[in-house]
């Protein structure tokens, strides 16, 4: 099984040289400590930054330059700032090859919900919503199942939708799937992760054909 | 010519009334107008105000001073986490909220500052964002339509502005106020400083004076940080 930084590395491993790439809260903003030696991606921070550099040092620390988790950090050298209509246009008009997010449901259609939960938690979809709707690549990284070890790769999602038909690929702790043609297709298992156990955490229809190999990490 | 300047920000607050709409800049606590906010606490008369704001604020400061005082009726924001008195009102349906994915919430600030009514974007379809509005097709992928939006006071924050009321962002402290300043029909600009026409580089102005009304030099910001994060 997979530990949240696994899961990261192998997201990294999908990276394209010279993609844009924005990466959501939560596990997918661990990707950027394993982009692969030689690949050269740029990072989108939707509240108006194209090339986010690491944490900032103590002393470097400055509050007008955050990332989209609200977090400080710093600029790579290439780096732009631009106002939030432009981030969006750039997000929209399908310029960001690649987008990484968390999810509490996705489907066999490509559905995803990853902003409500009725009665309980209601923060705002933020970008969430823009990003799913416009990008081409959208990788959600994520936990196979929830603490109930109820499966979150679904038929079909429960929770209030962010966006539909839209995930390409799912990166959870026990495979990798894609989703294609109303279905997830079994590409890879976890380390020491059998075809069963992925077989009974899903409950969406999985295709598996032929032997599935065991990921590279 | 009318002058922009005004002393300061009580100055520049003068006009705002109970039940009008505001348009706030700032991501997070990022480039947000932390001195009018402040004067509109002090003025707990003026309630039921509208605020179109990317976030709410935090308990403890930006527009969480506001809803503390119970100002303000209505949110219209993207992300709305990490306030707890904001919860509170909103589920005890004290305050209302109009949730709006973020990009769609800059371009109807951006768009309404454009004379443009409405636009199709995607996102949001086939979600509950899309109940009652128009779809349409084009190119085999389906839109909604978002009305635009105007304020009747947008606040915004800028690094560096001069009298003429043109405006220089700094960093990501930029975010959504140059499409609010635009989308206002009377826009206040509190700056870090205020210089004379001439010494800010023309090439380099993010916001023409143009849609700026009044502007003012803001002293001490605080610029609290939410998420202060080293490597």
């Amino acid at each position: 099984m997979l530990k949240k930084e696994d899961i990261a590395k192998r997201i990294a491993e999908e990276l394209k040289d010279g993609w844009y790439v924005n990466l959501g809260i939560g596990i997918p903003t661990l990707v950027a400590n394993y982009i692969p030696e030689g690949i050269d991606v740029t990072l989108q921070s939707e509240n108006g930054l194209l090339g986010m550099g690491p944490f900032p040092t103590e002393e470097n620390i400055d509050a007008d330059l955050i990332n989209a988790g609200k977090q400080t950090i710093t600029t790579m050298p290439g780096s732009v700032f631009f106002d939030s209509s432009d981030s969006f246009a750039m997000i929209r008009a399908g310029k960001v090859q690649l987008t990484v997010l968390g999810a509490m449901e996705v489907d066999q259609n490509g559905d995803i919900a990853n902003w409500k939960i009725p009665g309980k938690m209601v923060k705002g979809m933020g970008g969430a919503m823009d990003l799913v709707a416009s990008a081409e690549n959208i990788i959600v990284a994520m936990m196979h199942t929830n603490k109930a070890r109820e499966s979150k790769i679904l038929k079909k999602c429960s929770l209030p939708l962010t966006g539909v038909n839209c995930v390409t690929k799912v990166v959870t702790n026990l495979a990798v799937l894609e989703v294609k043609g109303g279905a997830f297709h079994l590409l890879e298992r976890a380390p020491g992760v059998s075809v069963d156990e992925i077989k009974n955490a899903t409950e969406g229809e999985l295709i598996i054909s032929g032997e599935i190999p065991e990921m590279k990490l | 010519m009318m002058k922009k300047v005004v002393k300061n920000a009580e100055e520049a607050i003068q006009g705002i009334e109970r039940g009008m709409t505001l348009m706030l800049g700032g991501f997070g606590l990022c480039g947000i107008p932390e001195k009018c906010i402040e004067a509109l606490s002090k003025k707990p008369e003026i309630t039921n105000l509208t605020c179109i704001s990317n976030n709410a604020g935090v308990d403890d400061f930006g527009l969480g001073f506001l809803l503390k005082n119970h100002q303000i009726k209505k949110m219209i924001s993207s992300y709305v986490g990490e306030n707890a008195e904001f919860e509170r009102q909103m589920l005890s349906g004290e305050l209302e909220v109009e949730l709006t994915p973020q990009g769609t919430l800059a371009e109807k600030c951006r768009a309404g500052g454009a004379g443009i009514p409405a636009f199709f974007t995607p996102a949001g379809y086939g979600t509950e964002i899309a109940e009652g509005k128009e779809t349409r097709e084009y190119n085999g992928k389906m839109y909604i339509l978002e009305e635009s939006l105007v304020s009747d006071y947008s606040i915004v924050k800028a690094w560096k502005g001069d009298t003429k009321g043109n405006l220089v962002f700094k960093a990501t402290a930029r975010n959504f106020n140059p499409a609010m300043a635009m989308a206002g029909t009377i826009t206040i600009a509190e700056v870090e400083r205020l210089v004379e026409p001439g010494e800010l580089d023309p090439n380099e102005i993010h916001t023409p004076g143009i849609f700026v009304h009044r502007i003012f030099e803001g002293k001490d910001y605080e610029k609290r940080i939410e998420q202060r994060t080293i490597s």
